[in-house]
């Protein structure tokens, strides 16, 4: 396991890799979310209590999971960085805080959009949309706290720790709508029922997590190897590969 | 007809459009930001 970590760890290695695995995903990415905003705004029939308003539910959703996705992402890599010391975990980190916080601020703001044409308002303070206003904030921490360190290695240690410090605040928005009375609606799919809502629904959401989960992993790697390339200017493996 | 109602989303069709509209923007400018930044640092290693 340690050898699998260092060797995916290598710079090299993994630039090679991603080089190949970011076109595909690019594609992939592409595809669903074309088939999936067909799917969701033409093919998927209104909803019997929402009518057409419930569409938002394609774009809300998959950004509110990828906002508590990226954040473990975040808090898994800075935890690598302080244990192993792993440039790479670093790196990963650093490339997620922004999108991150980029899915947090569509959740926020896509959900406020619904809230007011079914709860009359765009915002309310309860627990559901509170905490996801924590996690943003987390993310905005994060990326002032590692930034502003002159040194990059204790600046990666500082966010780090704010990020594993900050992961408390997941399973609270996870279960704040059973923890809480709120307007928030509880979740449309969960693992352990089935879905209630119908597969005409169904497909076009899931089409569109994929798009969303792809379009993370696609920039996150383009970041990824603008970081090695920052980090291993002189070295040799570097000046092959882009060449003269 | 078909377009219409494409269009007015059954009355929603400001709250459902400007929620798309800003997922895209931020989203494209997500993309557009980590592009241009790779072909910079590339742009500038090869003029090394």
């Amino acid at each position: 396991m340690y050898r699998w970590i260092q060797q995916f760890g290598s710079p090299k290695y993994f630039y090679d890799i991603s080089l190949v695995v970011s076109k595909w995903i690019g594609v992939i990415c592409l595809i669903c979310f074309i088939a999936g905003l067909y799917g969701g705004l033409v093919i998927a029939p209104p909803d019997y209590q929402q009518g057409d308003s419930y569409r938002i539910i394609y774009i809300h959703v998959p950004a509110s999971w990828m906002s508590l996705f990226v954040y473990m992402i975040l808090a898994i890599s800075g935890a690598i960085t302080l244990i192993w010391r792993i440039k790479i975990a670093d790196f990963v980190a650093r490339s997620s805080a922004i999108i991150g916080a980029s899915f947090t601020f569509l959740a926020l703001a896509t959900g406020a959009i619904w809230g007011k044409p079914m709860w009359g308002t765009y915002w309310v303070w309860d627990a559901r949309l509170t905490s996801e206003l924590i996690l943003l904030f987390l993310y905005l921490g994060y990326i002032a706290l590692q930034s502003s360190f002159e040194d990059r290695r204790v600046g990666a240690r500082a966010g780090a720790i704010l990020a594993l410090i900050g992961v408390i605040n997941i399973p609270i928005i996870h279960y704040s709508v059973e923890w809480w009375s709120t307007l928030h609606q509880g979740p449309t799919i969960s693992k352990l029922d089935a879905p209630s809502i119908h597969y005409s629904m169904l497909i076009p959401l899931l089409l569109m997590a994929i798009a969303y989960k792809t379009f993370y992993i696609y920039t996150l790697l383009i970041n990824i190897r603008s970081e090695i390339i920052e980090s291993e200017y002189n070295a040799t493996w570097v000046k092959k590969m882009i060449g003269d | 007809m078909l377009f219409e109602n494409f269009f007015s989303m059954g009355g929603y069709g400001i709250y459902v459009w400007s929620a798309y509209a800003i997922t895209f923007i931020v989203l494209i400018l997500n993309l557009f930001f980590t592009i241009k930044r790779e072909k910079k640092i590339l742009r500038n290693y090869k003029k090394k």
